[in-house]
């Protein structure tokens, strides 16, 4: 206490001058330089479930490029002396009725949903983005038809497109993929057109007007960077969407047809079985579970790190 | 309009100008009627009015963010609708904006010398180390550094990123700025700061403003002329002292009387104006004088008729029956 008084006594007012005051340093910044897309991998690192789904969808694509190879059997060779073969022996997943090595059709039917989920993506990517763009950004006339247009394909189930097409091709991946390419790619559309409506009155994007941007310097520097985002989004839950969706036609019997594997002929062999030899539904229905549940997680995961809400 | 004006160019004609939104079902937002004024080289001219007067549209409008229904509007002699190709480039260089919100008017996926160096990059104006160090002037300009410039805007607080804006339209080199309630969004004590950086870049730079708010005493600060606008309509416009000292239209007379007085002694004898109503819809604006509805001084006129702009003291503009003689006696008859 003492020693507090001596101390304050000795202080005189000479020993205090201002400091001057530097403007500039007010102005700084001192945190790390965070990048929209280091910021958006932070966050989805810290999404455990995103990473489980991410993890897993890396050794599904793994094996469904190994798989078939690890054995000798191929995915269509007939067998009739391993008919309905015990799983876990010679063969991981055993054999189906036709003595096929389960485990490489899984995987090479696996394969096929990966080649879907591709083709979905490239839909919503060269027909989905485009065309929400155009109707978004022009607007008026322009975006009054396009959305009639979307309206009328729409309105046309799938099916039914499917069963049209099926009149004139083989059933087949073509054939799904015309499907899906007449309208897997409507909601990327909408999803593209409502961010363009929004962005189009932001006032960054006006600005850009107002220094004489042209169109394309608008849509490439301003547009589609901000509405990426949302685009991603849009792809992780179109291709759940589009997997199921073969798998669907496969097990009705209108898409991918035996020998030729894909996950749904697999599940549709499997079930007519199912209370002989369950593991020959179980496999391929686990893979197809496994492959739209960890295109969900990511799908989330992507959603909460992309999502505008949570920033600014 | 005016040849009482000696003292200096017209850079900024409006004459007229009508901006009508069409809503869809037949109905259309006069968001703007027949507004005309002149704007003085080198001057600042403010633009006030509650939300919703049309002030922004007319703002966008001169700009040609929007394309104003009827009317002209003339820049340095030159009609805007008209401009095309290499003279719209130049328009877009000469003419600039600042925004309202700053959170909204930068772009989020670009480096704030990305977003300053827009203008030169659209106009091809500096490449290369020329462009960095351009930028670095400018930053220097508004107060920020140049470690500043590699950085994204949400690491910036509101006053910051709006002098980012400002340092954007200034890149190309402009002589009249419109600023769009430029501090509208910004805390109090950041507000003085922006506006005394535009002030300053005025004398430095020769910048005419077109100041758009709806702080009184900000825009009676920063401006050299003041003018009023109701549910579309300009209806008074002078000098800013004059308008402050000497209301004549009685919307302005209201809104002047809402300022609040920083002595609590006048504030408490003051005595407010308070309006009637609610602003009626654009959509279907009242008859004759826009204001009618809510004004305490209405005639039986003022709904039969729309007033005239006239000049009814030196360089003092209103539209308002009360300073019309015509009007006074044609009242008189009807009484």
């Amino acid at each position: 206490m003492s020693s507090m008084n001596s101390s304050t006594q000795n202080l005189t007012p000479e020993m205090f001058q201002p400091i001057e005051r530097d403007t500039l340093a007010q102005e700084g910044v001192s945190s790390k330089k965070i990048t929209f897309w280091g910021d958006v991998w932070r966050r989805f690192l810290k999404n455990k479930g995103a990473l489980i789904g991410a993890l897993l969808l890396l050794v599904i694509g793994i094996l469904a490029i190994v798989g078939p190879e690890i054995h000798s059997y191929s995915y269509r060779s007939v067998n009739y002396d391993l008919i309905n073969k015990e799983a876990f022996g010679d063969h991981w997943f055993g054999t189906d009725g036709a003595g096929r090595d389960v485990w490489t059709r899984t995987w090479y039917g696996a394969g096929i949903s990966l080649l879907i989920a591709f083709l979905a993506t490239a839909f919503d990517l060269f027909i989905g983005v485009p065309y929400g763009c155009i109707s978004g950004y022009y607007g008026g006339k322009v975006d009054n038809w396009m959305q009639r247009i979307i309206e009328v394909l729409y309105g046309i189930p799938n099916l039914i497109v499917i069963i049209l097409l099926l009149l004139w091709m083989k059933p087949g991946i073509i054939a799904i993929a015309l499907a899906l390419g007449i309208t897997g790619w409507i909601t990327m559309a909408r999803v593209v057109r409502g961010q363009m409506l929004k962005l189009k009155s932001q006032e960054y994007v006006l600005a850009a007007r107002t220094l004489g941007a042209s169109t394309r310097r608008m849509l490439t520097k301003h547009m589609l960077p901000n509405v990426l985002g949302p685009v991603i989004i849009t792809i992780m839950f179109s291709i759940p969407t589009a997997i199921f969706f073969e798998a669907f036609l496969a097990f009705i019997g209108l898409g991918i047809r035996p020998p030729e594997a894909s996950l749904g002929v697999l599940i549709n062999d499997g079930y007519k079985v199912l209370q002989l030899f369950p593991y020959q539904l179980f496999f391929p229905a686990l893979v197809l579970s496994l492959i739209m549940f960890s295109f969900n997680l990511v799908g989330d995961g992507l959603r909460d790190a992309l999502d505008p809400k949570l920033r600014q | 309009m005016s040849a009482v004006e000696p003292k200096v160019e017209k850079i900024l004609e409006v004459q007229q100008v009508k901006k009508h939104f069409n809503v869809g079902r037949g109905q259309v937002v006069q968001a703007v009627d027949n507004v005309s004024f002149d704007v003085y080289k080198g001057e600042t001219l403010g633009l006030v009015g509650e939300s919703g007067c049309g002030k922004s549209t007319i703002g966008r409008t001169i700009i040609r963010l929007y394309e104003a229904t009827d009317g002209n509007i003339n820049f340095k002699g030159k009609m805007t609708k008209d401009l095309k190709g290499k003279n719209l480039k130049q328009f877009n260089r000469e003419m600039q904006m600042i925004f309202q919100d700053p959170y909204a008017s930068l772009n989020p996926r670009m480096t704030v010398g990305d977003i300053i160096a827009e203008g030169l990059d659209i106009h091809e104006l500096a490449k290369g180390k020329e462009r960095r160090d351009k930028v670095v002037e400018l930053l220097k300009t508004v107060g920020l550094n140049e470690e500043h410039a590699d950085r994204f805007p949400h690491e910036f607080s509101g006053g910051q990123r709006q002098r980012i804006g400002i340092a954007r339209a200034l890149a190309v080199d402009p002589d009249f700025i419109i600023a769009d309630e430029p501090i509208s969004a910004l805390d109090v004590s950041i507000q003085a700061q922006v506006v005394n950086l535009m002030k300053k870049l005025q004398r430095e730079k020769g910048l005419t403003y077109l100041f758009i708010a709806h702080d009184l005493s900000m825009v009676k600060y920063i401006s050299d002329r003041v003018g009023v606008m109701y549910l579309g309509n300009m209806v008074e416009l002078a000098d800013s002292q004059e308008l402050y000292d000497n209301p004549l239209h009685p919307y302005t007379e209201a809104l002047l009387s809402a300022v609040p007085i920083p002595d609590p002694e006048t504030e408490k004898r003051k005595e407010r104006i308070i309006l009637k109503g609610d602003v009626p819809s654009p959509i279907d604006p009242p008859s004759g004088c826009r204001f009618r509805t809510r004004c305490p001084k209405a005639m039986g006129i003022c709904a039969q008729e729309i007033p005239t702009w006239q000049e009814v003291r030196p360089l003092h503009w209103v539209s308002c029956h009360l300073y019309q003689e015509e009007s006074l006696k044609k009242e008189e008859g009807v009484k």
